[in-house]
């Protein structure tokens, strides 16, 4: 039997087809953007603009708060995660239960079509900035549910997701190292609105 | 105590009841129109006051076959109910005037597989979502159809 060829599967050619536009999800502060600018028109402004945003990606990255947001069995690793054993707490992260105050979303379970829009709901309900985490094979491409009637074949078609995290489901230690990865993007962080590139995405 | 010879005696005198062999639990096939009139028969005179379950199988040419499983917990005996909807015919007399778990499992199955069950209270969708369109259990329904935008 010959190997399968994966470019040739219908499912990844309409992933990279989907893919090669990134959703712009986040707002552009203009007042900030113009402040920066004017910064920039003196001499060795640079340095001020170059500092302060170091100083906001590092008070940014080290207190991401996840919205407490479980879809499935995946929920439960995030809460081992979130637990005393694995204490997200040393990184900054509190498990906050209002979309309101929180800059992280955890999509951990399969996302359904009738769950998709309430999904998208509370994503937007988060203030900018704000990121996403995919975690589980099924958030990332619909897993073993793929071809199900009802399951939305990976939650990028909803809203734009930071990391991926594979693994079905993917023990405390793979969230970890995910959360770990979306703190290191954050440090990259350039003014406002603009994002590092997704980590490279694993079924 | 009931035994399952006593129910098969019961049911065996009746026109177009055909029970397969076996007791645990005893499949018992009816017309659809007997589909109500057998069940109360099951509740009142043998004491088959537990429903379980009401779910259908699509025989593809053969249509459409409801499938309701009732027990009888102090005689401990189980009866499968079945009935064959024939080609094409998607209705069904309801179960949910003589059981009322079999309300929502009616809902659900007419949610699956579009069977519409006449005489039930509250016939509308129950878990997919209601601007669906198609019956996803179906062997005819496309897993495919688009539906955007999440597929």
């Amino acid at each position: 039997m010959p190997a399968p060829i994966w470019k040739e599967f219908k499912d990844l050619q309409e992933w990279n087809e989907l893919h090669k536009q990134r959703q712009t999800g986040d707002k552009h502060s203009e007042t900030f953007e113009t402040l920066t600018e004017g910064l920039h028109q003196f001499p060795g402004g640079f340095v001020l603009t170059t500092v302060t945003d170091n100083f906001l990606n590092w008070a940014r990255k080290s207190s991401v708060w996840p919205v407490t947001f479980g879809l499935a069995c995946c929920a439960i690793e995030m809460m081992a995660t979130f637990a005393s054993r694995f204490d997200v707490e040393r990184l900054g992260m509190v498990p906050w239960a209002s979309p309101r105050h929180a800059d992280l979303m955890i999509i951990s379970g399969t996302v359904t079509i009738k769950m998709a829009p309430m999904l998208l709901r509370i994503y937007d309900q988060m203030p900018d900035p704000k990121w996403a985490v995919s975690m589980g094979s099924c958030s990332n491409s619909g897993g073993p549910f793929r071809h199900g009637y009802h399951v939305v074949k990976g939650v990028d078609r909803v809203i734009p997701i930071d990391v991926y995290v594979p693994g079905c489901p993917p023990p405390p230690e793979s969230l970890l190292n995910g959360l770990l990865l979306l703190q290191d993007q954050i440090a990259h962080f350039h003014k406002t609105g603009k994002k590092a590139p997704p980590t490279e995405k694993v079924d | 105590m009931l035994t399952a010879a006593d129910v098969r005696s019961r049911l065996a005198t009746l026109d177009g009841v055909t029970i397969a062999e076996g007791d645990s639990p005893l499949t018992v096939t009816v017309p659809a129109a007997q589909w109500a009139t057998i069940a109360t028969r099951l509740k009142d005179e043998m004491g088959f006051g537990f429903f379980s379950f009401l779910s259908a199988v699509d025989w593809k040419e053969e249509g459409l076959e409801v499938v309701a499983w009732i027990d009888n917990t102090d005689a401990r005996l189980s009866v499968v109910l079945k009935t064959r909807l024939g080609a094409g015919g998607t209705t069904c007399p309801s179960l949910a005037e003589v059981y009322r778990g079999a309300n929502w499992m009616e809902r659900e199955c007419f949610d699956m597989f579009g069977i519409s069950f006449e005489g039930h209270p509250d016939l509308r969708r129950i878990l997919l979502p209601d601007d669906w369109v198609g019956y996803p259990l179906l062997k005819l329904y496309d897993v495919d159809t688009p539906y955007p935008p999440y597929r």
